[in-house]
């Protein structure tokens, strides 16, 4: 997983309420077994119309905010399904960090493991980075230092320092994990004696 | 200190605490379909790293198979490729798995339930966000992404952040006609879709008390619509008595264990909530979502909100959108408007409960000529077995609607099952989102029984009133 430490870059303007999953990524294009192919149908019904036609001038394709690598987005930004293809379609895309005013659970947790910054913010200074998105002006996003930086404004954001670790080092959480096989070995003998209809012979 | 049920199950299974809230939660059980999973199996693979518990899966096909004509060539390549996949990798992995031509075949929150997998106090996944659904047991169930899909299998845990403690209390009694989902969908339109984020729900009061395992299942499984990640109800004697003798259930000499602990889990009296909310259960009246969330909602004696009408510009402006989408008029009564398609199926509703509340809506009436087609689409094919031996496959057909055959179906449109653009659908599913049923499909959610009274009405009614 690519490292992330800090980046400044244009960012595209996208601060609909509520975005959910199958609008960044449509159910009919999850059918692919491996994690890339999915940048072409993200955002579908905001970059096509019903005819398959791309429309003009949306944030994604339009020259405007072409290699944006963060996204402003709206409150409760990909609620909905599990569905992980949702940060691989828009890590394809080029994004590495989305700022919005909240997030759901499930759609940050999936970020995080595919090394996408989630920042929150409050609306008013999400409104403020809105404008000066759609401005073209340079937004900077330090992890290490945890502010997100646009002309003379800063931004304070809090981030989990467990997740934190985990995107400044791009480690493999299952390789850490396992580390601690002890532990869940101890765990499972406990839990064997107390619930053992939970363990199946074989 | 009084502990809640969602603090009682994460400290049991708590491997290491790691600080801010965070700990390695021992996960107990995993089910695995075909949409989520081939991407985890191949990460295993190419790390050279095995399962850890083949007995904590069960591996069913449900997300895009076909509903009608099995037997024939699936013209989908793409879904064919993740119906082998996961296929080909159970065989790898030695799982538990549910091939589609087997009768327990079904949607992963129908089956796990119904092979008596899903048990009280235990910690369960899968790769889809309706794992909620589980909660009905007093199960602490969550949906994850594929990553977390491949961590679970590897190491039998997750790297969790405890979640805040909810309560939604249900008080008094539901009126006749009401159902769980009414319920569930009134609890949405309270809360919102985000007012759930961060938190656990459990559900209490008379009216939760109340339901039966089925109604739990569906209003559990909707609490990721509101945001939060799991939903509980405390178990009972309702609950013991679903579990008791299926497959997966714990045996004869273990029986009485079991039920002394899950009987334990309970919230503690006096145990601290970080939110409250309580809702009138005689004021619940039968819900029609209007929008493309699923926020949107009104009773059905209701009209069209006004974008006007709501306290932020955000919040005006995705009301104007979503009515834009939905082809209404601000105003306009939830009655007067004409369904096109009618899907009686999903996690949400594909249970035999519902397959009865539709039947008895129905029965001796046919569905009107305006209605294109109305799917009914059994949770599994042990619904399907049941539904059958009781005669409603009959009714169903005699009023002119598709029986097929179990799976995800309509709700997510990713088989055959689709609704084209600018239909309106009369749907028992959880979600109305833009495109979710089909490329501008105009999904309304409602109960089974407000579905099969659209389903014969061609529009809208108030099933109390049918």
């Amino acid at each position: 997983m690519e490292k992330f430490t800090k980046i400044t870059s244009i960012a595209t303007p996208f601060p609909r309420v509520n975005v959910d999953t199958d609008i960044i990524i449509p159910a009919k294009h999850l059918k692919s077994i491996k994690r890339t192919g999915f940048a072409a149908g993200a955002f579908e019904s905001v970059r096509y119309d019903n005819d398959g036609n791309l429309i003009k001038d949306n944030v994604f394709d339009g020259p405007k905010y072409e290699g944006a690598q963060i996204l402003i987005a709206g409150d409760n930004f990909g609620c909905g399904s599990s569905r992980e293809h949702a940060p691989w379609a828009i890590g394809e895309m080029g994004y590495r960090c989305i700022i919005a005013p909240s997030f759901a659970d499930i759609f940050a947790g999936n970020c995080i493991k595919n090394g996408i910054l989630t920042v929150s913010l409050p609306q008013e200074d999400v409104d403020a980075l809105v404008i000066a998105a759609e401005a073209g002006n340079d937004i900077t996003v330090d992890l290490d230092e945890q502010t997100v930086t646009c002309g003379n404004a800063q931004y304070s954001f809090d981030f989990n320092p467990t997740h934190k670790d985990m995107l400044m080092e791009g480690l493999d959480e299952i390789g850490r994990t396992l580390k601690s096989s002890g532990a869940i070995s101890d765990f499972e003998t406990k839990q064997k004696l107390m619930t053992p209809w939970l363990y199946r012979e074989g | 200190m009084p502990k809640t049920m969602y603090d009682k199950i994460w400290d049991n299974h708590l491997v290491e605490e790691r600080g801010e809230g965070v700990g390695l939660i021992y996960i107990d059980r995993h089910l695995v379909h075909e949409v989520t999973s081939p991407q985890a199996f191949d990460g295993l693979r190419a790390a050279g790293r095995d399962i850890r518990r083949r007995d904590s899966i069960i591996a069913v096909p449900d997300h895009n198979v076909p509903t009608k004509d099995r037997d024939q060539k699936n013209p989908d390549d793409m879904s064919v490729a993740q119906l082998e996949a996961l296929e080909a990798n159970s065989r790898e992995f030695n799982l538990d798995y549910i091939p589609m031509a087997d009768a327990r075949q079904g949607i992963v929150h129908v089956i796990g339930p119904e092979q008596g997998f899903t048990q009280p106090g235990v910690t369960m996944v899968c790769g889809d966000s309706h794992t909620s659904t589980h909660g009905a047991f007093g199960a602490f169930a969550i949906g994850i992404g594929t990553s977390e899909v491949e961590h679970v299998m590897a190491t039998q845990t997750l790297l969790l952040k405890k979640a805040k403690n909810m309560r939604v209390t249900v008080r008094g009694e539901l009126p006749v006609g009401c159902s769980a989902k009414d319920v569930a969908l009134a609890i949405i339109g309270a809360v919102g879709t985000a007012g759930g984020t961060g938190h656990v729900i459990e559900y209490a009061g008379p009216v939760i008390e109340s339901l039966t395992m089925e109604g739990r299942m569906t209003l559990c499984n909707m609490s990721i619509e509101a945001g939060a990640r799991a939903g509980l109800v405390a178990p009972d004697e309702k609950t013991f008595e679903y579990i008791k003798g299926r497959p997966y259930a714990p045996k004869a000499g273990q029986w009485e264990a079991a039920v002394g602990f899950w009987g334990s889990l309970r919230s503690d009296d006096g145990a601290k909530f970080d939110k409250e909310i309580v809702l009138e259960g005689s004021e619940i009246v039968p819900q029609v979502t209007w929008g493309t969330s699923p926020e949107d909602v009104v009773p059905v004696t209701g009209e069209v909100p006004q974008p006007e009408s709501f306290a932020e510009p955000s919040k005006q402006e995705g009301a104007q959108k979503a009515l834009d989408y939905m082809g209404l008029q601000a105003g306009q009564k939830i009655t007067d408007i004409a369904v096109d398609r009618v899907f009686v199926g999903s996690c949400t509703n594909s249970r035999i409960e519902d397959m009865r509340a539709v039947a008895e809506v129905i029965k001796g009436r046919r569905k009107a000529d305006t209605v294109k087609e109305v799917l009914i689409v059994p949770g599994s094919g042990l619904v399907k077995a049941q539904a059958e031996e009781e005669g409603l496959d009959k009714i169903f057909e005699d009023a002119g609607f598709e029986w097929r055959e179990p799976g995800c179906s309509m709700c997510l449109a990713m088989n055959a099952d689709k609704a084209l653009p600018g239909e309106h659908v009369a749907s028992t599913s959880n979600r109305n989102f833009v495109g979710r049923q089909g490329p501008g499909a105009r999904t309304h959610l409602v109960s089974p029984a407000m579905a099969a009274a659209a389903a014969i009405a061609g529009h809208f009614v108030d099933v109390r009133d049918f």
